[in-house]
């Protein structure tokens, strides 16, 4: 398997290069900001027309990770689809993808803030969702203590050789996990902006999508590239 | 023909001016379809261009606009303005002028709209922008004549063909229409008529008096020039030499870092505090228009530049252009010359100073083919598809259209007069509704076809459309300023990818400066002044541009003679050496040299294909090299030679530059590549397909919106590998940066007739390529002393005397 292993408040966990998270003894994997659908509420908005195969990439790597793994648990953090126009739009398409998968898993949607109503889909669709000392939620909220996240899509940069590399990245502390978005046409805010700067502690580490994926020192607001 | 009115001959007369030959006949041919003029700068060819339009308006009938007048800068549409509105009004003719560009106040634009002037000077952006309106009829509604200036500028350019399929435009809405081109001088001016003229119309083209020959050497100095290496450093004093005994003169570098680094040496040997000034694109516009309003002024004796200060806007009493470094291009050459003197029947000064001993060469050869008034004939210019996709969208925010129409309209354009009707559909079929295999968007269509008419579907689209007219594609770029508490004096721009790899420390050049990037904040690269530090090079903005074809074919016929008494004799000493332990290049065969050295096997490739090509062939051979166990090490190309060092000798030279051999390495090699991804952004924006990003920089705070083209591209390749945009983007990287067609020049005239010679050390000719600093610049004294001791054994090596 492609991945970093980390502990996280006592718990074996493996930040995956794909931008999931694995965590074994509890055999679930969990993936943020999926953004199914984002082309086509792109082009209904008078925006540009993508290429409309953005589902079927990230949902064939989705299915790829159940595989591989072998999950018996599937934890969607929030915005899973675009908005909830792309959602029914895409309804279909998502479920020929996806229906296999699921088949035999627990599925969790967690509610996020592009699509805060029910989908068609199978699976439970929840607000939160505590097991253990992990607490998943969409967004991260004040004070929190072993939380997953996701909603940011937090990317980092390095500097190696003269050749600036900038990657989607996990952002983790004692407290706290945030992970990338797992989409395909999904941008990302640096770790240097000021909101992920000021959430994270300051003893926080990025771990950035590559194969295998790298932990760095959270690259911080003011520091420029690392 | 239009006669001359009293009030433009009187005022002719009134100062004593002859109207000259060519004005005449412009005159006289006004009434043609087309009309192209050739006239060297100063040579009154904008009055040219302008008097029939004087003559026709002097009776003050005409109602709305009557000419249109399009030039490639800004800045031009300016100074026109200006030349122009003191003889109208001298003259006393009731004739409107105004100009229209991006810096023009919008509550003005809407008005020149509804009320245009009788002449209107603008840019090919703003025309297109116009074209795009649906009372664009009624605007144009009077329209006799469009002058399109600088022409030769435009004529290569994607600028032009967006710019000519506007006129295709006009020319619908106005049959009548004439045009007018005016060029500089060029190679072969039915190349250009045919660019200019609606297909299938004649083109009438008028050739001025060229005036005197330029008076162009080349700048010997005492030292001779270094092995490689570009700046002209070692020409310093000369240079200052020749600045002390002129009004003005205009120094030239082919790119701005060497620009920069010219101007920071140029002041460290100005010990008489000549005023000297730099303007390049990349300076802030307060620091050019400072130094533009200087040189008006007559304050400077001096200005480094680049080609910012090509086109031919009147800097006032420039007496002498000095060009540093080969002019790579021989037209580019000569239309900088132009620039020395702008007095009609003066021969043009000018001086050449080649930056390194293969330059020498380089600048012999040029200065025979300007004294020979050849020039590179390079213009073989099928019409971009990225640009008709913008076009079809422009034309569809103007109101419904068919398709049959608009493909005929698009033929008039003779970039485009031999586009199949397929390819128009196919492109018509991306902007309507995304030309995927997979038709996902069918209820979103942008264009929805009714009864043979397309309109757009959402009307708001057009806001978007609009927003993203334009080729021209700029890297993102950061500004440079201060650091300060609250901002700082505003310095230039760099890449964002050159602000990127800076390290908190680092030193680089601009505007003449050496600075220390502090650290970056919002967008903004902040800095601090270090006077004493040796900068790292400055990397940003390094467009090479590749020797012209007929250049290396000069080069290569030199290389035929059996003597040189043309050349310094540091350089023809230089090749008869080459000659007697190896070969010279020759035109009909391929040199090809290995040889061991430091431990490592070489291999020198004399292609003559440019720089690009080179490097494509650098790429493409290494590659090869790796599949067959060879184990290369790297590579370095210049305009003539790639050489590539690796650890096993190869024996068999003649397999790996069989055409397919190389043509299997590059389906290969192109499919995934930063090249191409490079180039599919640039298409991907001029096609409408992604949004333009905003100017100045600003970006959305927060989540991010906007995410790499790189995705795209791959997306695309593994779902629509078919899909309309890959293919451009493919056509597109095969003539730019791979620039696959001089490789398959080069293969056609080398043929079969490959020359293997191995030998036991470096040659001469292949000495300098090890010199050859890359793409990485070098770093600090340690290194440079290394260079200094490595280049000194190198020398000795080939048996070279070293300076």
């Amino acid at each position: 398997m492609n991945g970093l292993p980390v502990i996280f408040q006592d718990q074996s966990l493996v930040a995956l290069a794909s931008g999931a998270l694995w965590w074994p003894s509890e055999r679930t994997l969990v993936v943020s900001d999926l953004h199914l659908g984002k082309a086509e509420r792109m082009v209904r908005r008078g925006g540009p027309m993508l290429p409309p195969y953005e589902i079927a990439e990230t949902l064939d790597r989705l299915v790829g990770e159940c595989e591989a793994t072998g999950a018996k648990r599937v934890i969607c953090l929030g915005d899973s689809f675009d908005d909830l126009a792309a959602a029914e739009a895409t309804a279909e398409a998502v479920a020929a993808r996806l229906s296999p998968a699921m088949a035999g898993r627990h599925w969790v949607w967690i509610e996020g803030n592009h699509d805060p109503g029910p989908v068609a889909l199978g699976g439970d669709h929840l607000g939160e969702l505590r097991i253990g000392p992990l607490n998943f939620r969409h967004i991260a909220g004040q004070g929190a203590q072993g939380e997953i996240s996701g909603h940011y899509h937090p990317k980092a940069q390095v500097v190696a050789r003269g050749r600036t590399l900038s990657r989607p990245c996990f952002l983790m502390d004692s407290a706290r996990m945030i992970l990338p978005a797992f989409g395909t046409y999904t941008g990302g805010l640096r770790s240097t902006d000021p909101t992920l700067s000021g959430l994270m502690d300051l003893d926080a580490t990025a771990i950035l999508l590559a194969r295998p994926p790298v932990r760095i020192p959270m690259p911080r607001a003011g520091t420029g590239p690392a | 023909m239009t006669a001359l009115p009293p009030e433009i001959s009187g005022w002719f007369d009134a100062r004593g001016w002859d109207i000259h030959p060519h004005q005449r006949e412009m005159l006289a041919l006004s009434d043609q379809p087309c009309q192209l003029l050739i006239a060297p700068t100063g040579g009154g060819k904008t009055m040219a261009g302008f008097l029939p339009t004087l003559a026709e308006l002097s009776d003050g009938a005409h109602q709305g606009l009557h000419t249109l007048y399009v030039s490639p800068l800004k800045a031009l549409a300016a100074d026109i303005k200006r030349n122009l509105t003191g003889p109208i009004d001298e003259m006393g003719l009731p004739i409107r002028v105004e100009d229209r560009t991006g810096d023009t106040p919008s509550s003005r634009k809407r008005r020149q709209r509804a009320d245009p002037p009788h002449i209107l000077l603008t840019t090919p952006e703003s025309l297109a922008l116009l074209i795009s309106y649906e009372d664009a009829h009624r605007t144009f509604a009077g329209l006799q004549r469009v002058i399109v200036d600088e022409i030769h500028a435009l004529a290569e350019s994607k600028r032009g063909d967006q710019l000519m399929l506007a006129l295709s435009r006009l020319s619908a809405l106005r049959p009548s229409l004439r045009r007018v081109g005016l060029s500089a001088t060029v190679e072969d001016p039915q190349a250009v008529a045919r660019i200019l003229a609606k297909n299938p119309d004649p083109c009438s083209v008028l050739q001025a008096d060229p005036g005197p020959d330029p008076d162009i050497r080349m700048l010997t100095t005492e030292a001779p020039p270094p092995w490689s290496g570009g700046g002209g450093k070692y020409a310093m004093e000369a240079v200052l030499e020749q600045v002390k005994a002129h009004n003005t003169t205009l120094i030239f570098h082919n790119t701005r870092a060497q620009a920069e680094i010219f101007f920071h040496h140029l002041w460290l040997a100005n010990e008489d505090q000549i005023p000297i000034g730099i303007h390049h694109g990349a300076l802030a516009r307060e620091q050019r228009e400072r130094v533009e309003q200087a040189m008006v002024n007559g304050q400077l004796k001096a200005i480094v530049c680049t080609g910012s200060l090509d086109l031919g806007i009147d800097w006032g009493d420039v007496d002498l252009v000095i060009q540093v470094g080969a002019p790579k291009n021989v037209k580019r050459l000569v239309q900088r010359i132009g620039r020395a003197n702008h007095r009609y029947n003066a021969p043009s000064k000018a001086l050449i100073v080649p930056a390194n001993r293969f330059e020498v060469i380089e600048c012999v050869a040029a200065l025979q083919a300007v004294r020979e008034r050849t020039l590179d004939g390079d213009i073989d210019h099928s019409g971009p598809l990225d640009v008709l996709c913008q076009h079809i969208l422009i034309r569809a925010c103007a109101g419904p259209f068919t398709a049959d129409d608009l493909f005929a309209e698009v033929r008039t354009a003779g970039a485009y007069a031999d586009l199949p009707r397929a390819t128009f559909d196919r492109c018509l079929e991306f902007a309507a509704t995304g030309g995927y295999a997979l038709r996902a968007y069918d209820q979103w269509q942008r264009l929805v076809e009714k009864d043979g008419i397309y309109h757009l579907r959402d009307p708001r689209a057009t806001a978007r459309i609009r927003m993203n007219i334009g080729t021209i594609v700029d890297a993102d770029k950061m500004a440079v300023r201060l650091q300060k508490s609250r901002g700082g004096k505003p310095l230039g721009e760099v890449e964002e990818y050159f602000a990127s790899m800076l390290r908190k420390g680092d030193t680089f050049l601009i505007g003449g400066e050496i600075v220390r990037f502090e650290g970056m904040r919002e967008m903004v690269v902040e800095v601090a002044r270090t006077p004493y530090l040796k900068p790292k090079i400055a990397t940003f903005m390094g467009t090479k541009f590749a020797t012209s074809t007929q250049l290396s074919d000069r080069i290569l016929a030199m290389f035929r003679k059996d003597d040189w008494p043309e050349l310094p004799n540091h350089t023809r000493d230089w090749l008869r050496l080459q000659r007697e332990v190896s070969r010279l290049p020759e035109r009909d065969r391929l040199l090809v040299e290995t040889f061991p050295h430091d431990g490592r096997e070489h291999l020198v490739a004399y292609g003559f294909a440019g720089r690009n090509a080179q490097q494509t062939l650098g790429l493409l051979l290494t590659q090869r090299m790796e599949e067959q166990g060879l184990n290369p090490m790297g590579f370095v190309s210049t305009d003539y030679a790639t050489l590539i060092w690796g650890l096993d000798q190869i024996r068999d030279v003649a397999p790996l530059f069989h055409r397919e051999n190389l043509m299997a390495t590059m389906e290969t090699w192109l499919s995934d590549n930063a090249v191409m991804k490079r180039t599919f952004k640039g298409s991907a924006i001029i096609a409408g397909l992604v949004d333009r990003s905003l100017p100045g920089g600003k970006r959305k705070s927060g989540r991010q919106a906007t995410f790499s083209t790189d995705i795209l591209y791959d997306t695309l390749r593994k779902y629509d590998p078919d899909h309309v945009m890959l293919e451009i983007t493919r056509n597109e990287a095969m003539r730019g940066l791979v620039d696959f067609g001089r490789i398959e020049e080069m293969l056609d005239r080398i043929g079969d007739r490959i020359d293997h010679t191995a030998l036991s050390r470096v040659t001469p000719l292949a000495a300098p390529l090890f010199l050859e600093p890359g793409r990485i610049p070098i770093q600090g004294m340690a290194n440079e002393r290394l260079l200094q001791d490595e280049a000194t054994r190198l020398m000795e090596t080939a048996g070279l005397k070293v300076e």
